[in-house]
C-alpha cells in the first residue's frame, strides 16, 4: 500500500464545535423582532413602516460606511446592526420627522458601537443611545405621539413625518397621548387588556406587550436570550408597584398597568438582554435586572417624565461591567472538602 | 443508595457540562477484533507519566512475546513488555506524540512465530498482600490506560492520612466517537470484577462503584447481570454529559462528594480507575502477564474499515491507518477524542499504552476554519465550565498576555482543558487553546531560574 497523506492538519483541540455562530443568534433575534415590527406597521401604518425602515437602513449604512473609511471589513453581516437599527426604530414615536430618525440613528451607531470598537465591545445599547440624543435634543418631537389604529394610517402620512430639518411642522391632527402619560398628567388609567394587546399610542413597536413576550420566549427556549433578565426586571417592577398600589392607590397606578404600558416590555425583553451590554454571571444578571426595574419605578412614579426605561437600561448598562468584575464564580471544590 | 437518592431528588450530577453528538455509533456495536502485527514496531521507554523504563535487552536479541523488554527505573516508572516475538533491531531515538524524540525499542517480528505469549508467576488475589499486588502492577506495565499513562501502582498509593472508603470505576467514556471502554465492558466483565479485588484489597476499601452513561445502557446490563457474589459493587448509569469522564465531575456525579481544588480524589476517600485498567489488571495479573496490547478505536468519517482493534503497543499509527484504509480527503488525524485529542503531526509515531483511540478527520469535518468574532459576553462558556471558572474573563486576559493574572485571580490552573468552552464559543474564540499558551508561560517563567 502507498503512503495515504499528503498533508495534515494540525489544530489544538477541541475538534469539534457546537454548531451556534453569533450571526446565527443575531439573526435569529431578528427573527424575534419581525412580528413586533409587523404589527407596528399595522397599528400605525405608513408612519411606523417609514420610521423603522429609515432607522435599520441608517443604522445598517452608517456602520458599512464607518468600516469602510476605517479600512476594516465591514461588520454587517453579522447581524447585530439590524438588530439595533430595528430597535432603534420600534422606540420612536411613529410620525417623527424622518431626518431625526436618520441623524438619531447614524449618531447612535457612530458613537455608541463604533467607536467603543464595534460589536462586542459597546457600553451601552446603540439603539438606546440614539433614542436618547433625539429626546435630549428633540423633546417635543420626541413626545409626540400618533394615536393608533387610525382611519387614514394606510393612506396619509403626517405631516411631521416629512418635515424639512429645523422647521415646525402644522400641528398634527390624529395625536393622542400615551397611557403612561394620560396616568401621569390626568391621572386617567388604561384598562390592561388594551396596553397588552397593544391598542393604545406609544413607539411604534412598544405597544403590543404579546408580541414582545412571543419573540422573548422564543430566543429564551433558544438559548439565545437570558430569561433572568427580563424576569429580574418585570419581577421587581411587579413588586414594587403592588407594594406602592397598596399604599396609596389613587397615586401609584398598579402592577398589572406598570408592567404592560410604555416601553418596559420591549425594553426587558429585548434592549436589556443586549448580551455584551449585560452581565455575565447569574447573580450579576439578577442584580441589573433588580436595577433596572428599580430605576423604572423610581422615574415613572416620582421623576418628571412619564417614562424612564431607556434611562433605567442605561444606567443598568453602566453597571454592567462591575457587577462582572466583582462577581466571579467560585472554582469547583474552591470551597473546600464537602462530605 | 443515597448517592442516586440524592440524585434522584436534585436531579443533577455536575454542574454545567455540555452535549457534544456522541458519534459512537459507528463503532459501539463492533465487536473487538485482534490487530496484525507491523513489520517493525517502535516500543518507547516512556508510556506513562514519569521516568522511563530501564532497556533489559540488547540489539540482536531474540525475545518471545510478553518478555521483559525493560524494568521500571524507580518508583515513578513501569515495566515493558514485548508486544510481539521476534528480533530487537535496535534501542534508538524515535518520534513522539509531544514532538520531541524519545529512546524506544525497534521490535521486529517474526513473521512464522506462533505469536503465544509467555506467562510470569501469577499474582494470586487471594494470597498476595497489597504490597505484592502493587508490585505487580508495577511490574506488568500498567498505566491509566484512559488517556493520562499514569503509573496506576502510584495512584493506588494514596498517603496513609487519606483512608480510601470507595473505588470508582470510571466506565463513562465521555469522549465523543471512542467505544474502547463500552467494548472492554460489554466482553469482558469477568476480568473487570477480577481487576476490582485486586483494586480493592490494595486500597482497604470494601465497596466500588461503576459509573457509566445512559448511552451504554448494555454495558450496564451485562455488569449488573454477571456481578459475582459476595463482592460489593454497584453499576450506575448517568445521564450523558461531558465531560463526565474527568475524575472530579464522576465523583461529584456518582456520590455527590467534592472534591477540593488542587486537591486529589484520595481527599474525599475516593480512588478512581479506569474501566480498561481495571480490566487489564483482571485479565494479566492472574497469569502474571505484562501489557502487550491494547484496545482502541478507530473511527471518524476519514476511516474505511471503522472499529474497535486489540492492537500491540508499538504498533506505528502509519501501519494502523493503511491497515484499516483512510479517505481520500483525509486532512487530520488525532489521538483519543476530538474534544481533548492531540492532533498529529506526524504519523510516524507508535500506538502506546495512553492511546484509547484515534479520529481521522476529512475536510469535510475539518474544512475553513470559522471566522472569529469579538466576544460578545453570551456567558455560554461560563455557564458551560464544568470547574466554574470564568473563561470569558479568561480568554479576555489571554488576549492581552495578562497571564499571571489568569494564573492568580482566575485560577487558571484549575482548568483541565476540557474544551468545553471554545465548543460553545459563538465568536469561535480559541478560548481553552489560549489557556494552554497561558499556562505554558506561567510555567516557564515560574520555573526560570
Amino acid at each position: 500500500m502507498s503512503a495515504p497523506v499528503r498533508t495534515l492538519d494540525i489544530a489544538s483541540s477541541p475538534h469539534i464545535r457546537a454548531g451556534v455562530s453569533v450571526e446565527h443568534i443575531m439573526f435569529n433575534v431578528v427573527l424575534a423582532l419581525l412580528p413586533v415590527v409587523a404589527f407596528a406597521v399595522y397599528a400605525f401604518g405608513l408612519a411606523a413602516l417609514l420610521g423603522i425602515a429609515v432607522a435599520t437602513a441608517t443604522c445598517v449604512l452608517s456602520e458599512h460606511l464607518l468600516c469602510r473609511l476605517a479600512g476594516k471589513p465591514s461588520t454587517v453581516g453579522d447581524w447585530s446592526v439590524t438588530i439595533t437599527g430595528l430597535l432603534y426604530g420600534l422606540t420612536l414615536p411613529p410620525g417623527l420627522a424622518l431626518w431625526m430618525v436618520a441623524l438619531g440613528g447614524f449618531l447612535g451607531v457612530a458613537t455608541a458601537k463604533f467607536l467603543f470598537g464595534g460589536l462586542g465591545y459597546n457600553a451601552f445599547n446603540p439603539a438606546l443611545v440614539a433614542r436618547a440624543f433625539l429626546q435630549a435634543a428633540f423633546p417635543t418631537a420626541m413626545t409626540t405621539w400618533t394615536a393608533a389604529f387610525g382611519a387614514e394610517r394606510f393612506s396619509t402620512l403626517p405631516a411631521s413625518v416629512l418635515a424639512v430639518p429645523f422647521m415646525h411642522p402644522a400641528p398634527d391632527a390624529m395625536s393622542g397621548a400615551t397611557p403612561l402619560a394620560q396616568m401621569k398628567f390626568a391621572g386617567e388609567l388604561t384598562p390592561g387588556i388594551d396596553l397588552f394587546l397593544g391598542l393604545t399610542a406609544g413607539s411604534s413597536g412598544e405597544t403590543c406587550a404579546l408580541l414582545i413576550l412571543a419573540g422573548g420566549l422564543y430566543l429564551a427556549a433558544r438559548r439565545m436570550l437570558d430569561w433572568r433578565i427580563p424576569a429580574a426586571i418585570l419581577g421587581t417592577v411587579a413588586l414594587l408597584s403592588l407594594v406602592c398600589h397598596q399604599l396609596d392607590p389613587a397615586r401609584y397606578a398598579p402592577p398589572g398597568f406598570m408592567l404592560s404600558a410604555g416601553g418596559l416590555m420591549l425594553g426587558a425583553v429585548f434592549m436589556a438582554t443586549d448580551m455584551v451590554a449585560s452581565p455575565v454571571s447569574r447573580l450579576g444578571v439578577l442584580l441589573y435586572g433588580a436595577l433596572i426595574g428599580t430605576l423604572v419605578v423610581v422615574i415613572r412614579y416620582w421623576g418628571g417624565m412619564p417614562e424612564g426605561v431607556m434611562y433605567a437600561i442605561l444606567l443598568g448598562n453602566a453597571v454592567s461591567p462591575h457587577l462582572d468584575r466583582l462577581i466571579q464564580p467560585v472554582a469547583f471544590g474552591a470551597r473546600g472538602r464537602t462530605r | 443508595m443515597p448517592a442516586s437518592l440524592s440524585r434522584l431528588l436534585r436531579g443533577r450530577g455536575f454542574a454545567h457540562g455540555i452535549h457534544p453528538p456522541g458519534s459512537k455509533a459507528d463503532t459501539a456495536a463492533l465487536p473487538i477484533r485482534q490487530f496484525p502485527f507491523a513489520p517493525l514496531m517502535i516500543v518507547p521507554l516512556l508510556q506513562h507519566a514519569g521516568k522511563p523504563a530501564l532497556p533489559v535487552v540488547r540489539p540482536g536479541q531474540e525475545v518471545l512475546r510478553g518478555e521483559l523488554l525493560a524494568e521500571p527505573d524507580g518508583p515513578m516508572s513501569v515495566a515493558m513488555h514485548a508486544p510481539a516475538s521476534g528480533r530487537i533491531e535496535g534501542i534508538e531515538l524515535a518520534p513522539s506524540l509531544s514532538g520531541r524524540m524519545q529512546p524506544a525499542i525497534y521490535l521486529k517480528p517474526h513473521p512464522g512465530s506462533t505469536q503465544e505469549p509467555i506467562e510470569g508467576p501469577p499474582c494470586d488475589v487471594d494470597t498476595a498482600s497489597p504490597e505484592e499486588i502493587l508490585r505487580a502492577i508495577q511490574w506488568a506495565g500498567i498505566v491509566g490506560l484512559g488517556g493520562a499513562a499514569f503509573p496506576t501502582h502510584v495512584k493506588l498509593k494514596p498517603p496513609p492520612d487519606k483512608p480510601v472508603d470507595t473505588l470508582v470505576i470510571n466506565g463513562v467514556e465521555c469522549e465523543p466517537y471512542l467505544s474502547t471502554d463500552h467494548r472492554v465492558m460489554l466482553e469482558q466483565p469477568h476480568d473487570i470484577f477480577q481487576g476490582i479485588r485486586y483494586l480493592l484489597k490494595v486500597i482497604g476499601a470494601r465497596r466500588a462503584v461503576i459509573g457509566i452513561e445512559a448511552d451504554k445502557p448494555d454495558a450496564a446490563a451485562v455488569l449488573r447481570e454477571q456481578r459475582p457474589e459476595g463482592l460489593e459493587v454497584s453499576v450506575e448509569l448517568l445521564p450523558v454529559k461531558y465531560p463526565q469522564g474527568a475524575e472530579k465531575m464522576l465523583i461529584k456525579a456518582l456520590l455527590e462528594r467534592t472534591v477540593p481544588a488542587g486537591g486529589l480524589p484520595c481527599d474525599v476517600g475516593v480512588l478512581t480507575v479506569n474501566v480498561a485498567t481495571c480490566a487489564e489488571i483482571g485479565r494479566l495479573l492472574p497469569r502474571g502477564q505484562g501489557i502487550q496490547e491494547r484496545v482502541v478505536t478507530i473511527t471518524g468519517p476519514g476511516v474505511r474499515e471503522r472499529g474497535n482493534y486489540r492492537i500491540p503497543i508499538g504498533t506505528p499509527l502509519r501501519f494502523a491507518l493503511e491497515h484499516v484504509g483512510v479517505s481520500e480527503e483525509l486532512s487530520m488525524v488525532f489521538l483519543g477524542g476530538p474534544m481533548m485529542g492531540q492532533a498529529l503531526a506526524s504519523l510516524d509515531i507508535p500506538i502506546t499504552k495512553g492511546t484509547s483511540g484515534f479520529v481521522a478527520f476529512t475536510r469535510a469535518e475539518t474544512g475553513r476554519p470559522p471566522v472569529e468574532y469579538p466576544c460578545i459576553h453570551c456567558g455560554y462558556c461560563v455557564q458551560a465550565c464544568p470547574m466554574n471558572l470564568n473563561p470569558c474573563d479568561l480568554g479576555r486576559l489571554a488576549r492581552k498576555e495578562r497571564f499571571e493574572e489568569m494564573a492568580d485571580g482566575l485560577k487558571l490552573f484549575d482548568c483541565f482543558e476540557c474544551g468545553c468552552c471554545s465548543f460553545v464559543c459563538p465568536s469561535h474564540i480559541p478560548l481553552v487553546q489560549s489557556f494552554r499558551v497561558a499556562k505554558n508561560a506561567v510555567r516557564k517563567k515560574r520555573t526560570a531560574p
